[in-house]
């Protein structure tokens, strides 16, 4: 190679190599600790430019990143080497949404194999699906609707004057081996519990409790059976609130 | 394990809070989905993003928009900071970078480049940035570093970060040598770093 691809590393910290050198670059970074320090010191040096141009963001843009991350789980770490067998205890074992194949015909599954059986059954009814088509039939029915990157969503049917609200999920993992998820109303700022979600990538789930006069709802992934202290305790998979319709 | 937030009416932190939140600890909170961290970063660090987003992409509206996809970024790979390789600041800045320099050349330039660059892109004037900018003791440090670069490392550096050209048109611009550009980046981001004493060199 005639150019001495190592000069590339201030133009890379700085992203000013078109898409084909990045690669290059990028291809050559992997091999070069020598690349690799210098372009991590220079991203030091250029990170300071940002000093020089403060600005305050317009006020409404925290809610939204706020709302936004609500939404989304973290990644987890990248796991080099050996970890404690904690850390791997605690790893899902699988992905909670993965992309399945796109479902065509969801609604046809809702409220196919639910589990009658689970002891949390009396906390959380399943519904037929004629309850949750009565919901979605009310004249106040509202929607609230949550993708994930990789192409599960939930949605959450609220009727107010039913006081009555069901959510739906589409392509969503099991929860990891021993957890479940477990759905939340939000009454000013406390969680309450409003039921246990069965496996299965498709599932409606009514939610007990008020749905009418609650702020917002969640999900988390808690230990089998459900929180025991009666607020979330596991990871957030979703958190959203009824004004963001 | 992390406590599931309440969704509104979060009480923001007092403004202009005395103590310097420790970003590292913040991100890896956030790793582990503590919505309460991100927001304390947020609060911590949004006037560079948002103000570095402006600088690249001009455009508010858009700027706006790149701020809030390189957060979310932020938030979805927190777990992946590593603080053996860099600041956190560092780390975040550089992926809000990266989007907005995606940003400008993907809406394509059609407005901007059309026009002259020294009509368009008066060669970054300090004046024009926030009041804010001029009360920080760091950026006047940082001005400082950037005035000792010779002027052609220093406008190729510019153009290059608050541009968002490539180090191609950065030659175009400054009828530099095809290739020059580059070693004047370089050179100029490794002076900014000496003087400025980071990046562990
Ligand atoms: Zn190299």
């Amino acid at each position: 190679m005639s150019i001495d691809i190592h000069a590339l590393s201030g133009a890379y910290a700085v992203d000013a190599l078109d898409d084909i050198e990045r690669a290059q670059f990028e291809r050559h970074l992997a091999d070069c600790p020598a690349c690799r320090a210098e372009v991590a010191s220079l991203q030091e040096a250029s990170a300071l430019m940002a000093e020089t141009v403060l600005e305050a963001p317009p006020a409404g843009l925290r809610d939204r990143v706020l709302a936004d991350i609500a939404t989304v789980r973290p990644l987890p770490p990248l796991v080099t080497g050996l970890v404690s067998g904690e850390a791997v205890a605690r790893r899902p074992a699988r992905r909670w949404f993965p992309g399945l194949v796109a479902a065509a015909a969801v609604v046809t599954a809702i409220g196919v194999g639910v589990g009658v059986t689970q002891p949390w059954q009396d906390e959380s009814s399943q519904v037929q699906p004629s309850a949750v088509d009565r919901i979605k039939a009310a004249d106040d029915v509202q929607s609230f609707s949550k993708d994930f990157p990789d192409g599960s969503s939930a949605t959450l049917y609220r009727s107010t004057s039913m006081n009555k609200a069901a959510i739906v999920t589409k392509n969503m993992a099991d929860a990891p081996s021993g957890k479940v998820y477990e759905l939340w109303l939000q009454h000013d700022d406390r969680m309450v519990a409003a039921g246990l979600m069965p496996d299965g990538p498709d599932n409606v789930v009514e939610l007990s409790g008020d749905p009418a006069t609650a702020d917002g709802f969640g999900i988390t992934v808690e230990t089998d059976g459900g929180s025991t202290s009666g607020e979330p305790e596991g990871e957030v998979v979703a958190v959203v609130g009824f004004d963001q319709a | 394990m992390d406590p599931l937030r309440p969704v509104s009416d979060a009480p923001s932190p007092a403004e202009g809070a005395s103590v310097a939140p420790d970003l590292a600890e913040l991100l890896k909170l956030s790793g582990r989905g503590d919505q309460g961290a991100f927001s304390q970063l947020y609060d911590a660090v949004s006037p560079r993003v948002f103000g570095l987003a402006v600088r690249v992409v001009r455009d508010r509206a858009q700027a706006e928009e790149v701020t809030q996809e390189a957060l979310l970024e932020i938030w979805r790979t927190a777990s992946r900071f590593d603080p053996d390789r860099g600041s956190p600041l560092a780390w975040m800045l550089t992926i809000v970078h990266r989007k907005s320099v995606d940003r400008v050349r993907s809406a394509e330039a059609s407005t901007r480049r059309d026009t002259s660059y020294h009509q368009q892109n008066q060669p970054v004037d300090h004046d024009a940035t926030a009041e804010a900018a001029h009360a920080s003791l760091e950026a006047r440090r940082v001005r400082t570093a950037l005035g000792s670069l010779t002027p052609v490392q220093r406008e190729a550096l510019e153009l290059a970060y608050f541009g968002g050209y490539t180090h191609t048109e950065v030659a175009g611009l400054l009828d530099l040598p095809v290739g020059t550009a580059k070693t004047r980046i370089r050179d100029g981001l490794i002076r900014l770093r000496d003087t400025m004493g980071v990046g562990g060199a």
